[in-house]
């Protein structure tokens, strides 16, 4: 991928490479739960239904085959100033914040998560649309990173 | 086993505000002293400041005096009438469903032949003979009105410091909520129909979050202006006192006259805002402002609708009827958007912008610098042949006090030409008074998009995808502001200050890349508007993206509007002592 949307001079953190197994259990659940929701269709007696559960079936397994690129793709980094990040293959998304902008770091474990040691960290801040969340970090470098990022919003602190 | 002990006590003494923790002992033996206690000697201490005088009339004290000892500090109430005010629709109510029950029977009384025979409440009362009981009764419900609404009121105090604005309000359920002055989103001052026929203003000092205001309801009308002014004037970290703060003297010597003269004067204190910069809508503006608006296109192509099935189909002809409450919605859609832009007014102040909406229930906001997010000025298809233009913004709280779609709120212009929206720009982006920058922005707003005009725009290729805009689709960054120009058939405008980004990213879907195009936002705090351009060349988002980055770092870092006037030159020698 040449093309991809990069920025020049970086080297991507990326995350925990088990945070492919987490998205993968994931999908299982909701391949599982979708296939279930096409057993109505089968006791209405429709001719298709085998071909529903297939397609559910089919957009799963493709879904889980484009998982690990997907993962690859995320990344971050704290530059001087602000932290970027990025993610997204299909529809690629690269985002700045400014750390003074910051105005509360989220970490968040799902059981999943929590069985495989790895957190979620959300950055909040005044803007809704900021939206950048790392996904599948280790434990303890989610809290390290956290406490690193508290620090330095506090030494750049701006208003709104 | 003594550290237990003694920790606690300490701590309880700190909750209790203003009680001085000298016999932690004697506190620990009583935990129930509720922390609303302290404040009753303390507001006592200055009865006469805030009690009496929007009692006895706001023009029979001087209204500076009365404005310093509002924000001096101490805790003060609110104007007297302020529980009735708050409740006035509830208690029109019940007065009007008393009203409803008594006109049968007033009617009955006075024309005596038109012979009622129903039954009612009231006819029932009278029939059982329990009229004194009755009478009792609402004596006593009335008592005990009278004597909730004295008890909220003297619960209800409100302080102003140096730092913060804080009320506390409540009898059984406590609430306290304090504001930082440097946080101040804005000061609005709003006039119901109701409270200005008292005389009664509400001042709401407006927080960046959902449901973050601090609300005085009610002040005495000229007391609010005055308290305004004093908690800008503490918020903008000047140290120059306000000279002469006082509004005019208001003429007239009896209470109706007062009333009469506030109820009519223009919203603007003429001392305080600069006339020049004033934008009027004339009344015909206005209505053909409101006629070619979106609603009536539906309006129209409704009614085209149903004419043209009704000649193929005369039966369609009962559609009529389904348009009546459509009918009824858009006219008062329409009512509304007149009365509310009726009066409106708009005027820089030495801290910030004011704008005033409204006709019955009027309200005027001030908004210190460095309060508006991003302004986009935007132009609906109908109006394009008038030439005329709707400026809205973005900021971070939310006023109690929206209209239809909070209109109020973020409207900031309703209408006006390009010399208004050049007026209103220089006001709301001070530094816009640069004639580049205003040249630039007259290129945005008007100008077809030829290359050399200042922005950058979408490449021949991005045709694909903006069919008509691709032209004028494009990015310009001056030195305080990046520009996105958008829209060839609703053209638009959007200005996003630096030190006011939040955020900045790029995207880049499936359609945007075989075209070596891509997408960058701006985020700001939500509101109407999204900065968002769409299908410009990659190489240029890129490079708009780093501007971007970097100006939402060294913009926010120098920025100063929190204490907006810190700066400014004061006569007193400690000003750099000031923040």
């Amino acid at each position: 991928m040449t093309n991809r949307l990069d920025l020049p001079g970086i080297a991507w953190r990326s995350v925990s490479p088990k945070y492919v197994v987490s998205e993968l259990l994931g999908l299982v659940v909701t391949g599982l739960v979708l296939a279930g929701a096409t057993a109505p269709l089968y006791l209405i007696g429709w001719d298709f239904a085998p071909w529903v559960t297939v397609a559910v079936v089919v957009f799963v397994l493709v879904q889980a085959a484009l998982t690990p690129r997907r993962v690859r793709a995320i990344g971050y980094q704290l530059r001087d100033d602000d932290l970027v990040f990025r993610r997204g293959v299909l529809l690629q998304r690269l985002v700045a914040v400014p750390y003074g902008r910051m105005q509360l770091v989220d970490i968040n474990r799902g059981p999943l998560q929590r069985a495989l040691k790895l957190s979620e960290l959300r950055f909040v801040t005044a803007a809704a649309s900021t939206g950048v969340t790392i996904p599948g970090l280790p434990e303890d470098e989610a809290e390290e990173l956290r406490d690193r990022l508290v620090a330095l919003a506090e030494s750049r602190r701006a208003g709104l | 086993m003594t550290d237990e002990r003694a920790h606690p006590a300490p701590a309880r003494g700190r909750r209790a505000v203003g009680v001085p923790p000298v016999f932690p002992g004697s506190q620990a033996a009583l935990p129930h002293v509720p922390a609303a206690q302290p404040h009753v000697p303390a507001a006592n201490a200055h009865p006469a400041s805030a009690t009496e005088a929007p009692g006895g009339g706001p023009a029979d004290a001087p209204v500076t005096a009365l404005a310093a000892s509002l924000s001096d500090g101490e805790w003060h109430r609110l104007h007297p009438a302020s529980p009735l005010l708050k409740g006035g629709i509830a208690l029109l109510a019940i007065i009007g469903v008393v009203i409803a029950n008594l006109r049968e029977r007033l009617i009955e009384y006075f024309v005596p032949q038109a012979g009622y025979g129903g039954e009612d409440p009231l006819e029932l009362i009278i029939d059982s003979g329990a009229v004194g009981w009755v009478l009792l009764a609402i004596l006593s419900v009335l008592l005990v009105l009278v004597g909730a609404f004295y008890v909220s009121w003297r619960m209800h105090t409100f302080r102003i410091t140096d730092e913060v604005v804080e009320v506390r309000s409540g009898v059984l359920f406590r609430t306290n909520r304090k504001a930082r002055l440097d946080r101040i989103q804005g000061i609005n001052i709003v006039r119901p129909f109701f409270a200005r026929l008292f005389g009664a203003a509400r001042l709401e000092v407006n927080q960046a979050g959902q449901d973050a205001n601090v609300r005085l309801d009610y002040l005495a009308s000229a007391a609010a202006d005055d308290l305004r002014r004093e908690i800008l004037r503490l918020a903008s970290g000047t140290r120059a006192q306000s000279a002469g703060a006082g509004a005019a003297a208001v003429p007239g010597q009896n209470v109706v006259d007062r009333r009469v003269h506030e109820f009519l004067a223009p919203e603007l204190d003429p001392d305080a805002a600069e006339p020049a910069s004033v934008v009027k809508i004339t009344i015909g503006r206005l209505i053909g402002s409101i006629l070619l608006s979106g609603a009536s296109i539906f309006l129209v192509a409704g009614v085209i609708g149903l004419v043209v099935s009704s000649l193929f189909a005369p039966r369609a002809l009962v559609g009529f009827f389904g348009l009546v409450p459509v009918a009824i919605g858009i006219a008062g859609f329409y009512t509304q958007r007149f009365l509310k832009s009726l009066r409106y007014s708009i005027a820089g102040t030495p801290d910030g912008v004011r704008v005033g909406f409204g006709l019955l229930s009027t309200s005027n906001e001030t908004l210190p610098p460095g309060r508006i997010h991003s302004v986009k000025v935007s132009q609906p298809l109908l109006w394009r042949r008038v030439g005329w233009w709707e400026i809205r913004v973005n900021r971070a709280s939310q006023s109690s006090t929206n209209g239809a779609a909070g209109q109020q709120n973020t409207t900031i212009l309703p209408v006006g030409n390009l010399d208004d929206v050049a007026r209103v720009l220089r006001l709301v982006l001070p530094a816009l008074d640069d004639e580049t920058e205003m040249a630039l922005a007259t290129s945005g707003l008007t100008g077809p998009g030829e290359p050399g005009d200042g922005f950058t725009n979408s490449p021949t290729r991005a045709r694909v995808l903006r069919w008509f805009s691709w032209r004028r689709n494009g990015f310009a960054v001056s030195p305080t502001a990046v520009l996105l120009r958008k829209g060839a058939i609703w053209r638009e405008l959007i200005f996003v200050p630096h030190p006011r980004l939040q955020s900045v990213s790029i995207s880049q879907g499936p359609l945007l890349r075989p075209l070596r195009l891509a997408s960058v936002h701006l985020h700001t705090v939500s509101g109407p508007i999204s900065a968002e351009l769409g299908a410009i060349e990659l190489e240029a988002a890129m490079g708009l993206f780093g501007h971007a980055a970097n100006a939402a770092v060294t913009g926010s870092s120098s920025d100063t509007s929190h204490r907006w006037r810190s700066r400014e030159q004061a006569p007193s020698p400690d000003a750099g002592a000031g923040e």
